[in-house]
């Protein structure tokens, strides 16, 4: 057996079990296989659990197990960085907890801060620099730790319960759909719950689109007065939370 | 073929979560510490942070687990590319990975996987380290690894392997020495017999680590401290080998620092008499 066949059968082995793999790996291999098999599935477990101790602590040991090991026979893991093997684990979770929605995006907002934890440095925008920035044609820059989930019940107010060690709120949907900002300030990650109107306002500036727009849009949609006003008001948020990294017309802003 | 990796005598510890704050706020009496490459191939935030401001108090040296040597299909490029931004910031004394493989055809195991010692795999694994050698633009070290399988179609011994591949690559061994005694036991070879096999001044780097009894063989698993078989053939190991950096492995079941500087202190005591006797 060459040595692609080989390791083409060792995944084999580690991914589906399968016998026959083992079997041409070699008889003498089979207890020691055995060890790899247990450290293989045994390290992405708790890779797993380990991203994600907030979803852990909420469906509890049992079936958080349950829904891992769903997880890695369904996903076997690509990169190589075992970091990101959490990255579709909520997918998974809004599969096996179709009418638990609280589940899957509590697993999306404990990933996301994951991602945020390493997210590439970029200091925020000075006050200083406000001054000379030519709000007519100054096009935004987030911070690239910056991301946007969608959120439909309470997971945020779950995560905080738990991640103050109280006892977390009964799952609940929201009023009204809402998004999660998520984002790193220094070194820690952090999440603000935001409104539709801010949502887009981000997702607008994100395009690539000039201060002016955002103006015009949120007048369009509020009236001029409350829409400059929201404006100002998100300009001063996003600048003091250090999402703002850069405010220059577009062919300066890189 | 890239210039010898000059040698570094001294004892460390692998740098760990649980000892940051000690390693960043206080004088601790390691030569250098090794770092997990992979933990600080990220694209910033705290952990980058971190890894440059202890490399402004110690020597650093890089410990890879993925570059994947053994895989048939090569090696991943961006991989390469991103462990190379890390070394050219961190500059650090060694660079080293495992004789093993993770990765094939787009699986990652995310383990150390086992090589059967033939020659089609030697010229695998030469043929990686080769290009590794060539994006990083320096000598690499490979560390022996432990394991639980022996292939039926090896030809040649795991130290012969190792030679081979020091001869036809010019890289240098990062020494495991509790590796030899699990796979030893494991697989019924003497250690003595592979250390003597191996090319001792390639080895620039020593590892001492501790393992567990499992079922049916001896579990690498670096959670408790160095037990005796593993001091006596590291005893053995410093007699016959040049200046290299010793260091103490500790991956799970981590103690407190005061307690992997006593073991350190053990591995300066054994060391340092096992040299000057030799020298004697």
């Amino acid at each position: 057996m060459n040595l692609a066949a080989l390791q083409g059968d060792f995944r084999g082995w580690l991914v589906e079990a399968s016998e026959h793999a083992a079997r041409r790996i070699g008889p003498a291999a089979r207890p020691g296989l055995s060890v790899y098999q247990n450290n293989y599935r045994t390290q992405l477990v708790t890779c797993l659990a380990e991203t994600l101790g907030h979803t852990h602590a909420w469906l509890g040991d049992e079936a958080f197990l349950a829904a891992s090991i769903a997880h890695i026979d369904a996903v076997p893991p690509h990169a190589w960085t075992l970091d990101v093997y959490p990255a579709g684990f909520a997918e998974t979770l809004a599969r096996l907890y179709p009418g638990d929605a609280e589940v899957s995006e509590l697993a999306a907002l404990e990933w996301a801060l994951s991602r945020a934890f390493t997210a590439p440095d970029a200091a925020p925008m000075p006050l200083t620099d406000l001054a000379a920035v030519d709000w007519d044609t100054a096009v935004l820059r987030f911070a690239p730790s910056l991301q946007i989930l969608p959120a439909t019940t309470n997971a945020a107010a779950i995560w905080s319960a738990l991640a103050a060690g109280e006892t977390p709120p009964a799952a609940a949907l929201l009023p009204e759909a809402a998004a999660l900002l998520v984002w790193r300030q220094d070194f820690a990650p952090t999440f603000r719950t935001i409104d539709a109107v801010e949502e887009q306002a981000i997702a607008l500036c994100a395009a690539g689109q000039d201060f002016t727009a955002l103006c015009a849009s949120l007048a369009e949609a509020l009236g001029e007065e409350p829409g400059m006003a929201r404006a100002a008001a998100l300009l001063g948020k996003w600048i003091g939370d250090g999402l703002i990294i850069g405010a220059a017309p577009p062919s300066t802003a890189a | 073929m890239n210039a010898p990796v000059p040698t570094f005598s001294g004892y460390g510890l692998g740098l760990r979560r649980e000892h940051y704050r000690n390693f960043l706020e206080t004088a601790i009496d390691v030569d250098f510490v090794e770092v997990i490459s992979e933990n600080f191939m990220v694209d910033g935030g705290r952990p980058r942070d971190i890894l440059r401001r202890v490399r402004e108090r110690h020597p650093v040296a890089l410990h890879g687990v993925s570059m994947s040597i053994g895989s048939a299909d090569g090696l991943d490029r961006a991989y390469l590319e991103r462990l190379k931004a890390l070394v050219d910031e961190i500059e650090p004394l060694f660079v080293s990975d495992h004789l093993s493989w993770s990765r094939f055809e787009g699986f990652n195991s995310h383990d150390l996987l086992p090589l059967p010692y033939t020659a089609e795999a030697l010229d695998v694994v030469c043929a990686n380290i080769g290009l590794a050698q060539d994006v990083l633009g320096r000598a690499m070290l490979v560390e022996n690894p432990s394991s639980y399988v022996a292939f039926d179609g090896s030809t040649m011994s795991e130290w012969a392997f190792i030679d081979a591949m020091c001869q036809r690559t010019g890289c240098h061994l990062l020494l495991d020495v509790n590796n030899i005694h699990v796979s030893a036991v494991n697989h019924g070879f003497d250690p003595v017999v592979y250390l003597d096999g191996i090319p001792g001044a390639r080895v620039r780097q020593v590892h001492l680590a501790g393992h567990s009894q499992g079922e049916d063989m001896l579990i690498d698993t670096h959670d408790s401290p160095v037990p005796t078989s593993v001091w006596t053939l590291y005893e053995h190991a410093m007699s016959r080998l040049g200046p290299v950096a010793t260091m103490i492995e500790r991956d799970d079941a981590i103690p407190p620092l005061e307690e992997l500087l006593a073991e350190l202190n053990t591995a300066r005591r054994i060391g340092t008499a096992a040299r000057r006797k030799a020298a004697a």
